[in-house]
């Protein structure tokens, strides 16, 4: 992987029939990410169903089960990548029934594309797929207003629905430019990679373009450092008898030799002795990096404790109120018992109350006594031990977890704490 | 002494899932096959646990028809790094009367290898095997988890898979399941050869352009060896190929290449245009080879 090159990730959400497969199958072909063995199986398929055009949706739909049935089920991921960037696609499925999935995409990604039949506007499934990218507050989203062709290429159409959109960010925490509208047609590759003709009205840059001038940077909002500790080094060699690594990846800010660090949750101050990357010994990790740290002082530190900097502690508590999207079939009731994961630390939780459920689609909530799959609703847990963490808001690796069923060691929900 | 390091974001992905299996399982192995993704992974554990050693073996599951340049790859690079190997081959598979040898015109161990692996996962009670597998590589992959839980039978459940958010990785299962993991998911075939020259890893010979008896069949470029059914139409030729993947023999087609150097791949991968997997004979048997493969437990 090239050093120069940044990484985008990207979730794609859309209803049945919005053409979200031949978008993503015509961004691979215009960045000429198809290989020419994957567009002749295209082709080959393409004819054996009496197809008069190339099915680019075929690119992606990949299992057998769904390909019998025309839709994707479950979330796939596309790679591709133009000379400056390399893209991560997480392409989830637009069904009523799919939250888990959008839900599940979303949370490795840091844009959205929102797909829109222009011949149909935006409908309630629109208003879903929205309301998870807010929950998520994924940092950008793209309203791709998809088969402009089958409307005449109409900016009154676009405008439209451009105006219907706006008043739903309008109910949202978005701010206005942290959206963008592009007018496409997928099949016909309009505005995709190659600026259209048909459409001189529409000034902005084309889905590729747009894609491209995204910073991960801004993309990943900076806030506190956070290292929970994943793995013990002890190499218990001679060359390295002492050596205890407190190994991890590090969140949401920077750390360098000679912070003081709080440990968590004994509370013990020390300071960061070294910072190792493989062999080298570096003086500064910026957030992202899987490093290893040894601390000046000993301590007693394992697995699923926190080191943060002295000065910056989160909350801990054995109470907290989350927002849950639940993600298997089996229902989140009260009393209920589960292994909360929150990062890399597992402890025991109960549902002590379920507030509500909130409609998806921004009307607001109703009272529940369980949250079914696809259900996302207001819930608070007491927990065995306290756990360290920030609100999803200001930090989403140390606000979010999943829960996990004790008994058939499914993962159930997926939580983001207040 | 560095000052400030800034990820790559793909590799610290897979140093962050090499620990969390160390730290979830009692018994993984990494499953190493000589090529360049399972070399690739051999780099990543050296990276997550330094300086202390990988702290889990690698098994090697031989169908006997491997390229001898990998072999002797292997063997150097567990003595160099002091690693734990555990070979099985598929011969006693065959011998134990678990699996039969297919004959003819595409004949291959590919698929029998499933058998010695399930056995030497029971053998040896691995709770999670670490392969080096990608999302790119083919379709059915490209739903494949991160953690993706198995029964006692291997076998793969498409419509019930943990759903992965964030960087969460679930890896709690019953006795009797194990865990396939596969920490390069989100590295394309161009990623893994950029970071082989960006980290001056070596590979095995054969990845490089070399001359060697070859024959045509199906638009595809077979080795000439004992191992490999050919008849006798099909003419034996000497051209200079080189490899993109490498499997068994059987299995592996050869591309025409002038690449000597590492620089001279990564070159050859950017202008490719034919798929790495569209090198595997294997795949090309039918269009969901590859999907009804793993649900019986291929990996």
């Amino acid at each position: 992987m090239s050093e120069n090159r940044k990484l985008i990730k990207i979730a794609t959400a859309g209803s049945v029939d919005d053409g979200k497969s031949t978008l993503i199958g015509r961004l691979l072909y215009d960045t000429k990410s198809l290989t020419t063995d994957k567009i002749e199986a295209i082709e080959r398929s393409s004819k054996q169903r009496g197809y008069d055009y190339l099915d680019f949706s075929l690119a992606t739909d990949g299992l057998v089960a769904e390909r019998e049935q025309g839709i994707t089920i479950d979330v796939a991921h596309i790679y591709f990548n133009t000379e400056k960037t390399n893209f991560i696609v997480a392409d989830t499925p637009g069904h009523v029934e799919y939250t888990r999935n959008m839900v599940t995409g979303a949370s490795t990604s840091q844009v959205a594309i929102i797909l829109i039949d222009a011949r149909k506007g935006v409908i309630e499934q629109t208003y879903r797929h929205f309301f998870i990218a807010n929950l998520l507050r994924i940092s950008h989203v793209v309203v791709a207003i998809n088969k402009m062709d089958l409307v005449d290429y109409d900016e009154e159409v676009y405008l439209k629905i451009k105006a219907d959109f706006d008043a739903l960010v309008a109910k949202s925490d978005f701010t206005e430019d942290q959206i963008t509208f592009i007018p496409v047609s997928a099949l016909k590759g309009e505005n995709i990679a190659r600026k259209s003709e048909k459409m001189p009205w529409y000034v902005g840059n084309t889905l590729l373009d747009h894609l491209e001038v995204l910073e991960p940077a801004d993309l990943e909002p900076s806030s506190v450092a956070r290292f929970p500790v994943q793995y013990v080094i002890r190499p218990k060699t001679e060359a390295w008898h002492d050596f205890r690594g407190f190994s991890g990846m590090l969140y949401g800010g920077n750390l360098k030799v000679g912070d003081e660090v709080t440990l968590l949750p004994s509370l013990n101050t020390s300071t960061i002795k070294s910072i190792h990357y493989f062999d080298q010994e570096i003086q500064e990790a910026a957030p992202g990096s899987s490093i290893a740290v040894t601390l000046a002082t000993e301590v007693d530190l394992s697995r699923g404790d926190m080191l943060v900097k002295s000065g910056e502690l989160p909350r801990s508590d054995k109470r907290l109120t989350a927002t849950i999207c639940q993600v298997n079939n089996k229902p989140l009731r009260i009393g209920g018992k589960y292994i909360l994961q929150h990062g890399v630390n597992r402890v025991m939780a109960k549902v002590d109350q379920i507030e509500s459920r909130i409609h998806t689609d921004f009307t607001g909530m109703e009272e529940a006594v369980q949250l079914k799959l696809n259900d996302i609703g207001r819930v608070h847990f007491r927990l065995s031990k306290p756990i360290h963490f920030d609100s999803y808001h200001s930090n989403k690796s140390n606000g979010s977890f999943i829960l996990i069923d004790e008994a058939e060691y499914d993962t159930v929900s997926v939580g983001f704490i207040e | 002494m560095n000052n400030l390091l800034i990820p790559n974001p793909k590799e610290a992905e897979s140093i962050h899932i090499i620990r969390e299996v160390a730290a979830q399982f009692e018994r993984p192995v990494l499953l190493f096959s000589g090529g360049k993704d399972s070399i690739t992974l051999v780099r990543l554990a050296q990276k997550a646990f330094y300086p202390a050693k990988i702290p889990f073996p690698l098994l090697h599951v031989d169908t006997g028809h491997n390229f001898p340049e990998t072999i002797e790859f292997r063997d150097k690079l567990v003595e160099e790094l002091g690693l734990e190997l555990i070979v099985r081959n598929v011969q006693d598979s065959i011998d134990q009367g678990k699996v039969r040898e297919e004959r003819g015109r595409y004949s291959s161990r590919n698929s029998l290898q499933t058998t010695t692996l399930l056995d030497a996962i029971e053998e040896f009670k691995f709770d999670a095997c670490i392969g080096g597998a990608r999302r790119d590589e083919e379709k059915a992959r490209a739903k494949e988890r991160v953690f993706s839980v198995r029964d006692d039978f291997g076998q793969w459940d498409e419509k019930n898979q943990r759903p992965e958010l964030f960087d969460m990785l679930n890896g709690k299962i019953h006795v009797g399941q194990n865990v396939r993991c596969f920490p390069i998911s989100n590295w394309t075939e161009l990623d893994v050869w950029e970071y082989i020259k960006t980290e001056n890893i070596e590979i095995p010979s054969i990845y490089f352009a070399h001359e060697r008896e070859v024959f045509f069949r199906d638009g595809m470029i077979w080795t000439a060896n004992e191992h490999v059914y050919r008849e006798e139409h099909e003419e034996v030729m000497v051209k200079m190929v080189r490899f993109r993947t490498v499997g068994d023999m059987t299995c592996t087609a050869a591309v025409l290449s002038e690449a000597v150097s590492l620089d001279d791949v990564v070159g050859e991968i950017r202008e490719s245009t034919i798929s790495e997997r569209g090198a595997r004979i294997d795949d090309k048997r039918s269009e969901a080879a590859m999907e009804t493969r793993k649900k019986v437990g291929y990996f």
